[in-house]
């Protein structure tokens, strides 16, 4: 499409510094968007083609290569800032709704950032992990509300109430729903093992299982979304719970769209559907058109698998969670992960990303008080997701009345993700979002999966640490216990919602 | 010789009853005939297998959902989505059916000799060898196959003039086959008409004579009425929309 724009400023610029330059051409193998070519003995820089994924610098043996963002200015201006006028130049040129790559990239307050976490002192002392066990095994699912017990004739007392399918986590980190298709299967793989080594969980996304990943179908929670892509009874047996997406954090209020060229062979069989075809899943579940078809849904998983597994649900932070959160306990599902506006996708549509939603720490927050004003907090699960980057955002979550939180992003940059965001041209470098058989090859699930645990672990051991010194030595003490945070320079309305004190209170 | 179960489902939860059924399947039962059925839900829920389970009364919502296999006749309605997300197997009814029938069929057959509700065929898709087949022998409502990504949809209209509008909203994939013209009005964007070739006659005249069989139809003049043949516009009826950042 002609325009009068010309070329846009560069994004990036990489340099090559030909003092350290051996010409070993590694920048050239390693970059798969085309930024270095060879030109005799010389290597050639298009720096338009860069995405900043570090691709090239991680593997240059001299680090002879830098990167610069944005290396040329516009004007300085508050208002019309550089990624509202480049919105407007792209919009102007095609006519079209802009699509972009991973989580908001929105410059507001981190809620995160602005709790402190307790430590004990002298009226109570901290408890030493290495000493006294941390218990943080938890069990997502439904609690009884009442125990009942019977005695049996040699005297002994037995549970009487039947216990509704749990999952047990060894930790209270899962791993979240990325289909497989938005990313490849050597990603897929290395979360499934680390899920297993550490002994968790990590969610399909709906994209299918690979049979690959059957070895490891006991760790994994398959996901039923609008589309129905690759659902059918098989499928819904071998997880080991099953997850009903409704909404997405990324994009509340619309649907997913993989566009027919990443649906390979692989993908379009796990997919179930024909090879190039774009897998288009629609903005409701067109069997969903009321509160109270979302019970049928529910239960006829249920029905099909026989009562066995534990159904989880997801929804987007929206405005009413916590009517939303009280509507999906009530449907009869066992967990509820909600996933805040920063949460991570393939692709959304800007505007939706950056501007639709509400924070992770306000929805687990107004749902954790919800539940249990109505009663239903040990009907349910809470699943904290949408960037949860380190360990303590996950005991702040935990604390604000999470039961355990879902990781992806964190997970994908544990596999050498740079949060490049281009996960949508399919050409991912580091082989995770890519179906470019060579580029896929790159990433060793032997190694991968190690990178997965190992930060799966540390988090575990830094939550262990937190708690110890908070003397808390089990999750359920720490968990809804707003007591143990306090915020720092939130204002009063926030404080409230979150139901948090002010520091120095 | 074929084992036949009989169970009264009258006062029934569904749950024991689709418990029941289940278990005569695993029993070895070929056909299972549920008696007295008053709008139990899920019947035939992600049953596997090759048994007949005739269902007389009124089939509750979801019937057939996730089955991969059976065979489920129904004497009488059936409410809400039959054959959601069905992935192999036959489902007949005799009588009309609610909103969403076939969502996402993946395989298999189902037939309705009467009306059926809104949303019909909504999501139906086909991989390789399975292409699902709705058939409907009265009239469907509006958002007629919506987003159908694959497989066939018929719509015989035998009780008179084909109600629905909006027909193949978003469709991508498969074909929507209504006997007698289509006004364009009806049309939803992403659909366009095309005449029913010869070929085309001859491929979904097995399915025609197939329903008539199990209606107690006459099939040749149902085979050789005149049909109007939905397709998608484009495969890509979204790539138009979007630009990257």
């Amino acid at each position: 499409m002609s325009s009068n724009f010309g070329s846009m400023p560069l994004r990036y610029r990489i340099t090559i510094d030909r003092e350290q330059c051996m010409e070993c051409g590694r920048c050239i193998e390693n970059c798969s968007y085309g930024v270095f070519r060879r030109d005799g003995d010389r290597i050639l820089i298009n720096s338009r083609n860069c995405t900043a994924c570090h691709r090239c610098i991680a593997y240059c043996p001299r680090d002879a290569i830098m990167l610069e963002e944005q290396p040329c200015d516009y004007r300085s201006h508050p208002v019309w800032t550089r990624t509202v006028r480049e919105s407007i130049y792209n919009q102007a040129r095609t006519g079209k709704i802009i699509l972009a790559g991973m989580g908001s990239v929105a410059n507001l307050p981190i809620i995160f950032d602005h709790l402190m976490l307790d430590a004990c002192q002298v009226t109570t002392p901290p408890t030493d992990p290495l000493r006294e066990p941390v218990e943080i095994r938890t069990y997502l699912g439904k609690k009884p509300s009442k125990l009942d017990l019977r005695q049996k004739p040699n005297g002994d007392v037995e549970l009487a109430t039947e216990l509704a399918p749990n999952l047990m986590i060894e930790t209270p980190i899962l791993l979240g729903h990325m289909s497989f298709g938005a990313i490849s299967l050597n990603a897929h793989l290395s979360m499934a093992r680390a899920a297993q080594e550490v002994g968790t969980f990590m969610g399909t996304g709906e994209g299918g299982l690979h049979p690959a990943l059957y070895p490891y179908q006991d760790r994994m929670i398959v996901q039923v979304a609008s589309g129905r892509f690759g659902v059918n009874i098989d499928y819904l047996e071998r997880g080991a719970a099953i997850e009903l997406k409704l909404g997405q954090g990324a994009k509340p209020g619309i649907g997913g769209h993989l566009p027919g060229e990443k649906v390979s062979k692989d993908v379009s069989r796990t997919r179930m559907i024909p090879e190039g075809s774009d897998a288009i899943s629609p903005a409701p579940h067109h069997d969903i058109y009321g509160i109270e078809d979302l019970p049928q849904l529910v239960r006829s998983v249920r029905e099909a698998t026989g009562w066995k597994k534990p159904i989880f649900a997801k929804i987007a932070a929206v405005n009413n969670n916590a009517e939303n959160v009280a509507a999906v306990a009530r449907s009869g599902v066992d967990a509820i992960a909600i996933d805040g506006f920063r949460g991570g996708t393939g692709a959304a549509p800007r505007v939706f990303r950056d501007h639709v939603g509400i924070p992770i720490e306000v929805a687990i927050a107004t749902a954790d008080r919800e539940l249990r004003r109505q009663g239903l907090r040990n009907e349910v699960s809470l699943i904290a997701c949408g960037s949860i980057r380190e360990s303590a955002d996950v005991m702040k979550s935990i604390a604000l009345g999470a039961d355990a939180v879902y990781i992806a992003t964190a997970a994908l940059a544990a596999m050498g993700c740079r949060v490049c965001g281009n996960c949508y041209q399919g050409l991912c470098p580091w082989g995770i979002a890519t179906q470019r058989p060579d580029l896929v090859a790159r990433l060793d699930p032997d190694v991968a999966s190690k990178q997965v645990a190992n930060l799966i672990h540390a988090w575990t051991l830094e939550i262990t640490e937190l708690m110890g010194a908070a003397g808390i030595n089990s999750i359920e003490s720490l968990r809804g216990n707003r007591d143990r945070l306090r915020g720092y320079m939130l204002d009063e309305g926030l404080l409230e919602i979150l139901d948090v004190k002010s520091v120095g209170a | 010789m074929a084992k036949q179960v009989t169970i009264d489902a009258k006062g029934v939860h569904y749950t024991p009853l689709n418990q029941q059924i289940r278990k005569a399947i695993e029993d070895g039962a070929d056909e299972i005939v549920v008696n007295n059925v008053l709008g139990q839900r899920f019947i035939g829920d992600g049953l596997r297998g090759n048994a007949t389970i005739r269902v007389n009364g009124v089939a509750g919502g979801d019937l057939a959902m996730f089955m991969s296999g059976p065979t489920v006749i129904v004497n009488g309605n059936a409410e809400h989505a039959p054959g959601n997300t069905m992935d192999s197997g036959k489902v007949v009814i005799h009588g009309s059916a609610g909103d969403a029938v076939a969502h996402s069929m993946r395989g298999g057959k189902v037939f309705v000799h009467g009306d059926i509700g809104y949303r019909g065929g909504i999501h139906m898709k086909q991989y390789e060898t399975q292409r699902p087949i709705l058939v409907i022998g009265g009239s469907a409502q509006m958002f007629l196959g919506e987003y159908m990504a694959g497989g066939l949809l018929i719509v015989l209209g035998l009780n008179g003039a084909m109600k629905a509008r909006e027909i193949g909203s978003g469709i991508h994939g498969g074909e929507i086959v209504i006997r007698g013209d289509v006004d364009d009005a009806c049309l939803a964007a992403g659909a366009k008409k095309v005449p029913l070739t010869d070929e085309d006659r001859a491929r979904i005249a097995p399915v025609i004579r197939e329903f008539a069989g199990d209606f107690g139809l006459d099939p040749e003049p149902l085979i050789n009425a005149d049909y109007t043949r939905i397709v998608p516009a484009s495969a890509r009826p979204f790539a138009g929309k979007y630009t990257w950042e």
